[in-house]
C-alpha cells in the first residue's frame, strides 16, 4: 500500500475549493490566501511522492478489481509533480494578476477544483473514475474560460463547453462498450483481460472513441478548433494551467495510460497517433506564423507541440517515449512561463497585439527576460531545455525509420524558431511607443515566479541528462511493461 | 438488439442537434438528448430480461440470486453520470444566459466575434 499522500492529493485541493467559497462568502481575501497554501501542500507532496515506492491505494479498503484504486508509478510521478508545481506558480502569480477582477473567490474555488480533477485523472487506476475527475477539471476548466464574461471569452467558453462534452460523451461510449466485454472497469483488471483475447473490433472501437475524447481534450488536428479560442480569452494564470497542464493531464496523459498500459499499444492505434501528431504540428505552426495577438499565437504553438509529444507516443519505442514525456514537461514549463509572460506584458499595456507594442525591453527588463527565455526554449535553442527534448524525438524517429516524421519535426522547429523571432522583434526590441513611456516592471509576486519558471526551463536544459536517466527513461519503460502495471495493481 | 441501434440512434440526433442547430436552446436540449442516450445504453449493458433488483436478502437463494440478479455496477455509473450531465447542463444554461445578456440573441451564427 503506497502512502496516504495519494488521496490527500485529491482530497486537500477538493476540501480547499469547498473552503474557500464558504470562508470567502465572509472575507473577501480567503482565496488569495488558500490557494496559493493549498497548492504548495500538493507540490510538497508530489516532490515527496518523487522518491516513494510505486504501489497502490484502496480507497475505502476495497481490494481491486472492486474497490476504487489510486496507483502511482513512475508516470504518475512525473505528471503530478509537473502538474502541481505548474499550479503552484500559477496561484502565486494569480494572487498579484487577479486584483483588478471582481468574484476573485470564485476564481480559486475553480482553479482549485480543476487541480483536485488533474490530480485526480493522473493517479486513478479507475476508468469511471478517471471519466468522474476529468469532468471535474473539465467543468471548471470551461466556467474559468468564460471569467472575464465578456463578449469573445463566453463565445470561446460556450464553444470549448459544447465540444468538451461531446469528447466527454464519447469517453463514457468506450468506457461502457470496455466494462461490456470484459465487465470490469479497473484499469489492470481489463488489461489483464484484453491481453489474454485476440484483437477485437469492438476493443478497437472503444479505443477509437478514446482517441477521439482525449484527442479532442489534447488539442489534436483535426479536433483543435476549440483551443486557440479558449486558452487566450481566459485570464494568464488560467491560460497557463490550460496550455500548461490540462491538455497534457486530461489529454496526452490518459491516452497513454489507456492506449499502451491497458490495450497494449496495437499497431495500428499507434500509427494513428503518430499521424494525427505529424499533421498538428504542422497545421499548428502554420496556423500561428500569421497571428500577431500574442495569446493566441502561443495557443496554436500549443497545438504543433503537442504534435510532437503525440509524434514520440506513436513511435512506440522507450526513447521516443521517453523523449514525448520529457517534451511534455518541458512544454509545461516553457509554455506557462510564456502564458505567465504575455499577461504580464497585456496587463502593462493593455493589448494583446503584437503590432502596438514595441521596445519593452528597457521598460520591462525581467519580463521581456522571461518571455525571451521562453522563446528560445519552445524555439529549440541550445541550451534551453526545449531543444533537448525536440532533438531526442527527432533521434528516436530516425531510430525508428519513421523518417518523414522526423524532417517533419525538423522542419517545424525552424518554423517555430521564426514564429517566436517575430514575437521577441514586435514585443521586446525596436522602438517604445510613446504612450509607453510611463509603463513600470510588473508586481514583485509575478516577477519572481517568471523568474522562477525561467530559470527551471535553463537548469532542465543544461541538466537534461540527469533528468532523462532519474525520471524519463524509468517512465517509458514503465509504460512499456503490461505485465508489471497489472501484476502492481492486481498483486498488490 | 433493436434497442441499441435505436439507442444509438437518439445519441446521433443529440450530437447532430447540438454541433447543427444554431439556436442555443436548441443546443442545449441537444446535449441533454446525447447525455440521456449514453446512460440509457449503460443501462441496457446492465438489464436482464425478468430481472430482479439486486439487494442480496438474508433469505434469499444465492444461486437464483445470481441467475436473475440485474449488474448493479452501471446503476451506480449512471447515477454519477446523471450528475456530472446535470452539472454541464446547469452551466451551459448559465452561458446561455450570459451570452443572451451580452449578444441580445440566442442564434449563434451571429455570435462570432472570434476567428483566424
Amino acid at each position: 500500500m503506497a502512502s496516504v499522500m495519494l488521496p490527500l492529493s485529491v482530497g486537500i485541493p477538493l476540501l480547499s475549493a469547498v473552503l474557500i467559497l464558504l470562508i470567502g462568502k465572509a472575507w473577501r481575501n480567503a482565496g488569495a490566501l488558500f490557494a496559493p497554501i493549498t497548492t504548495l501542500i500538493t507540490l510538497v507532496f508530489a516532490i515527496d511522492l518523487l522518491g516513494a515506492d510505486a504501489g497502490t491505494y484502496w480507497m475505502g479498503g476495497w481490494p481491486p478489481p472492486f474497490g476504487i484504486v489510486l496507483v502511482l508509478d513512475s508516470v504518475s510521478k512525473v505528471l503530478l509533480l509537473v502538474v502541481n508545481m505548474v499550479a503552484f506558480l500559477a496561484s502565486v502569480y494569480a494572487v498579484s494578476y487577479m486584483q483588478k477582477y471582481t468574484a476573485q473567490n470564485k476564481f480559486y474555488a475553480l482553479f482549485i477544483l480543476m487541480l483536485a480533477g488533474m490530480n485526480g485523472v493522473v493517479l486513478t487506476g479507475d476508468l469511471f473514475n478517471l471519466y468522474v475527475f476529468l469532468e471535474i477539471a473539465s467543468i471548471a476548466s470551461y466556467a474559468l474560460v468564460g471569467f472575464g464574461v465578456e463578449h469573445e471569452e463566453l463565445e470561446a467558453g460556450f464553444k470549448y463547453l459544447v465540444l468538451g462534452t461531446i469528447a466527454s460523451t464519447m469517453l463514457l461510449v468506450g468506457i461502457a462498450i470496455v466494462y461490456n466485454l470484459t465487465g470490469s472497469v479497473n484499469m489492470a483488471d481489463v488489461a489483464r483481460f484484453v491481453s489474454g483475447m485476440p484483437p477485437n473490433k469492438a476493443l478497437l472501437f472503444a479505443l477509437a472513441m478514446f482517441l477521439f475524447g482525449f484527442g479532442l481534450k489534447a488539442g489534436l488536428v483535426p479536433f483543435h478548433a476549440w483551443l486557440p479560442d479558449a486558452h487566450p480569452s481566459a485570464p494568464a494564470p488560467v491560460s497557463a494551467m490550460l496550455s500548461g497542464v490540462l491538455i497534457k493531464a486530461i489529454g496526452v496523459y490518459p491516452l497513454i495510460r489507456i492506449t499502451y498500459s491497458v490495450f497494449g499499444a496495437p499497431n495500428i492505434i499507434l500509427n494513428l497517433i503518430l499521424w494525427l501528431g505529424v499533421i498538428s504540428a504542422v497545421v499548428g505552426v502554420f496556423l500561428a506564423l500569421g497571428q500577431y495577438d500574442i495569446k493566441r499565437l502561443m495557443a496554436y504553438h500549443s497545438v504543433s507541440q503537442m504534435g510532437y509529444v503525440a509524434i514520440g507516443i506513436g513511435l512506440g519505442t522507450p526513447l521516443g517515449i521517453a523523449a514525448a514525456l520529457f517534451h511534455m514537461f518541458n512544454h509545461a514549463l516553457f509554455k506557462s512561463l510564456l502564458f505567465l509572460s504575455a499577461g504580464s506584458l497585456e496587463s502593462a499595456t493593455g493589448t494583446r497585439d503584437l503590432r502596438q507594442m514595441g521596445g519593452l525591453k528597457k521598460k520591462m527588463p525581467i519580463t521581456s527576460l522571461a518571455t525571451a527565455t521562453g522563446s528560445l526554449s519552445i524555439a529549440g535553442v541550445p541550451p534551453f531545455n526545449g531543444f533537448f527534448s525536440k532533438l531526442l524525438i527527432i533521434i528516436a524517429a530516425i531510430m525508428a525509420k519513421q523518417y518523414v516524421a522526423a524532417g517533419v519535426a525538423a522542419f517545424v522547429s525552424l518554423l517555430t524558431l521564426a514564429s517566436f523571432t517575430k514575437v521577441m522583434k514586435y514585443s521586446l526590441l525596436g522602438k517604445l511607443n510613446e504612450k509607453y513611456e510611463r509603463l513600470k516592471e510588473s508586481p514583485v509576486l509575478m516577477a519572481i515566479v517568471l523568474t522562477i519558471l525561467s530559470v527551471l526551463c535553463l537548469g532542465v536544459g543544461l541538466f537534461y541528462n540527469y533528468f532523462m536517466d532519474s525520471i524519463f527513461n524509468p517512465a517509458a519503460n514503465d509504460l512499456l511493461n503490461q505485465a508489471k502495471y497489472i501484476s502492481m495493481v492486481i498483486g498488490g | 438488439m433493436v434497442v441499441y441501434i435505436l439507442d444509438m440512434v437518439i445519441l446521433v440526433i443529440g450530437i447532430y442537434c447540438l454541433i447543427a442547430k444554431r439556436h442555443l436552446i436548441k443546443k442545449i436540449i441537444g446535449m441533454v438528448l446525447m447525455e440521456y442516450s449514453v446512460n440509457l445504453f449503460l443501462i441496457l449493458i446492465g438489464y436482464r430480461h425478468n430481472g430482479i433488483a439486486p439487494i442480496l436478502m438474508p433469505d434469499e437463494n444465492r444461486v437464483h440470486f445470481a441467475q436473475y440478479g440485474v449488474d448493479p455496477l452501471p446503476q451506480a455509473l449512471v447515477l454519477t453520470s446523471i450528475v456530472i450531465g446535470l452539472g454541464t447542463l446547469a452551466l451551459m444554461a448559465a452561458y446561455a444566459m450570459r451570452l443572451y445578456e451580452k449578444y441580445r440573441t440566442f442564434d449563434m451564427s451571429e455570435i462570432r466575434r472570434l476567428k483566424g
